[in-house]
């Protein structure tokens, strides 16, 4: 076990060094910093002092060891942009994108859940057939084309809920909520429901596949012939053993969703990092572009590396499978 | 006899249509009504898209045939419609049916251009990595495993963002299909490899392989002639809804504003600059885009889906 975990830990690492060197590329070759940061008054003598104080003469390893060294303790310098410090720029919008993303994992399972159970038990029945084509047609649209169609819905023509923007936010210590407000609550409906949207699909496909699955077993046989109440099979037996997929799904996705939420993000006006990310790919703000990286990958690494490393807990034969 | 033998078995061997029309996929085909329905579909889109110049009643990229006082005109249906501009026109006056005819061709090219690439990449790197496996194969599936762990959209995003900047100015619109397709390309192609590295590992220990081998094949005819085509059914299906996937990245890129210029827009661009007016009622200019990408992506994900099935040996 130690084995597997000690194993599990270095892959991750390793992929967060490619992730890091890949980030510093960026950083370093993609235009030179130098000439991104000065502006036209500086001297040639302040350009040259300027490179050696960033210590760009050094060599590419002394470098890229520095990069990693201060992204290690979240110091990814200056926004080239405003000038500010990049790590306190992400802080500022991260509340926002955490919001975003976990308000969409729980639609996502409080709607697909129950849809998946529905589709599963009642196959073959017109609503079950239309809601399995309508979710063919929810994996192929973006996501930006579904957030534009519910604007123009529910926001342009029926005019419910604001269309961009967060509402009024409340502090929280450095976090920052809407979830406390009304406004904040309607601004977040929308957007959240536009990325839940694919989610939703994915969840309800899982549990439809698994539905099927457990109810043929044994056991939902057996309950059926003691005389246990249709519901009760359902919801209390056959779907407790569908919902370990669901989860590690679900664990797996929200690095992705938090990825994705940047579309969202840009269309919603949703000032999260998503929307910085955005803004400093235009701009060319390098150090914002590697420092989003590094987070959102650090993310999307630890979640995937703790469900490994919790089913190799729960199953032993995943630890000597993978030895 | 022996002459008309000769004769007729010519007219007997069944033209490739005829065994075409045998296969069990053509059965499959015609006795699913969504693959059909996803064929007629993009067969139309496709055709229309090619034949824009033709049929399209303004080249919307020709500034001399756009007026001003045509702007903003809603489609035919509504009270201040205008023939011949069946779907409205945008701000500038261009035509929006000719805008999503240009656009959808632009589309389906890059979608076209990066699963071609993509699958040039991933089957070869994939051939070599399954065909010599120890370092190169470790060297190369690490790669995909950093990929694999950074969402594809942020990959296709920097790789867009970054590519562009290194152009020269002068470049950077005529540039970005190619940078385009690179970018999804980059974010692509670990899956045809893994894909392809699995079934080759397979194939290598099989016989004919063996057999190969010592008649001092040399590798490279080993791994194209005999070992690739058994590794294609898969890659049919994968490189299928890549296509759908790749129209999607496209859009996206162009949407956040990293993708296609206004100048030579794609149904990203046009839904991106249609965004803007959201809120003045202009909703022709944003709605129509959509509803074309939607279509196209609907009709491609349809047919995966019918291919994913009909050739999964487990469902036969």
């Amino acid at each position: 076990m130690i084995v597997f975990l000690i194993k599990r830990l270095a892959n991750a690492v390793l992929v967060m060094l490619a992730v890091a060197l890949l980030a510093f590329l960026i950083f370093r070759f993609a235009g030179d910093p130098v000439e991104l940061m000065a502006n036209e008054q500086m001297s040639q003598a302040d350009r040259i002092e300027l490179r050696e104080k960033l210590g760009l003469n050094d060599s590419f390893l002394t470098q890229f060891g520095r990069f990693v060294g201060n992204a290690a303790q979240g110091d990814f310098g200056i926004s080239y942009r405003n000038g500010q410090d990049v790590m306190k720029l992400i802080a500022e919008r991260f509340p926002a994108t955490m919001e975003l993303a976990l308000v969409a994992t729980v639609l996502s399972l409080l709607i697909g859940i129950p849809l998946g159970v529905i589709t599963a038990i009642h196959r073959g029945r017109w609503y079950s057939e239309g809601l399995q084509f309508i979710s063919i047609i929810g994996v192929s649209l973006p996501s930006f084309v579904v957030g534009i169609l519910l604007i123009l819905v529910f926001a342009v023509t029926l005019g419910l809920v604001p269309a961009f923007g967060r509402g009024d936010v409340v502090q929280l210590g450095w976090w920052s909520t809407g979830l406390l407000t009304p406004s904040g609550r309607a601004s977040l409906l929308l957007p959240s429901l536009a990325l839940a949207l694919y989610q939703i699909t994915l969840v309800m496909r899982l549990v439809r596949a698994e539905m099927m699955e457990v109810l043929r077993s044994d056991f939902v046989k057996f309950a059926r012939a003691r005389g246990v109440p249709r519901w009760r099979i359902y919801f209390r037996h056959a779907l407790r053993n569908c919902l370990m997929p669901v989860v590690t799904m679900t664990a797996m996705n929200f690095g992705s969703l938090i990825a994705f939420a940047l579309i969202t993000e840009t269309v919603f006006q949703w000032p999260g990092m998503g929307m910085l990310f955005i803004q400093a790919v235009t701009f060319l703000d390098m150090p914002v572009m590697a420092g989003y990286l590094c987070i959102v990958s650090f993310i999307f690494v630890t979640l995937n590396t703790l469900v490994d490393i919790a089913y190799a807990v729960i199953d032993p034969r995943l630890r000597d499978a993978t030895r | 006899m022996t002459d008309h033998v000769q004769q007729t078995t010519p007219a007997r061997k069944p033209s490739r249509l005829a065994r075409w029309r045998q296969s069990d996929l053509w059965w499959s085909f015609t006795h699913k009504p969504s693959a059909i329905i996803g064929a007629v579909i993009l067969t139309f889109l496709i055709v229309t898209a090619f034949s824009a110049p033709l049929i399209a009643p303004q080249n919307p990229f020709d500034p001399a045939q756009l007026e001003l006082w045509n702007s903003e005109l809603p489609p035919i249906w509504e009270a201040d419609g205008q023939w011949p501009y069946v779907l409205g026109t945008d701000t500038q006056g261009r035509d929006m049916l000719s805008a999503i005819l240009y656009g959808s061709r632009i589309s389906i090219l890059i979608g076209v251009a990066s699963v071609v690439l993509s699958l040039a990449v991933g089957l070869s790197l994939g051939l070599v990595a399954g065909y010599f496996g120890r370092f190169i194969d470790n060297f190369l599936m690490r790669i995909g495993d950093v990929l694999l762990s950074i969402p594809t959209i942020l990959i296709a995003i920097l790789v867009s963002a970054v590519a562009r900047q290194m152009l020269p100015p002068e470049l950077r619109d005529v540039g970005s299909a190619a940078v385009l397709v690179l970018a999804i390309t980059l974010s692509a192609w670990v899956q045809y490899a893994r894909t392809v590295r699995a079934q080759t590992i397979v194939e290598r220990g099989k016989e004919y392989v063996q057999a190969a081998r010592l008649l001092k094949t040399p590798a490279r005819r080993i791994m194209l002639k005999h070992i690739l085509p058994n590794t294609l059914t898969p890659i049919l299906v994968a490189a299928t809804l890549n296509f759908g996937m790749a129209i999607l990245t496209e859009a996206t890129l162009s949407f956040l504003g990293i993708g296609m210029p206004p100048s030579q827009p794609s149904l990203g661009t046009l839904i991106r600059l249609g965004n803007q007016f959201l809120f003045s009622g202009v909703w022709w200019v944003v709605l129509f885009p959509v509803v074309q990408l939607c279509l196209l992506v609907v009709s491609v994900n349809l047919l995966g889906d019918w291919l994913r099935d009909a050739l999964n040996p487990k469902l036969r």
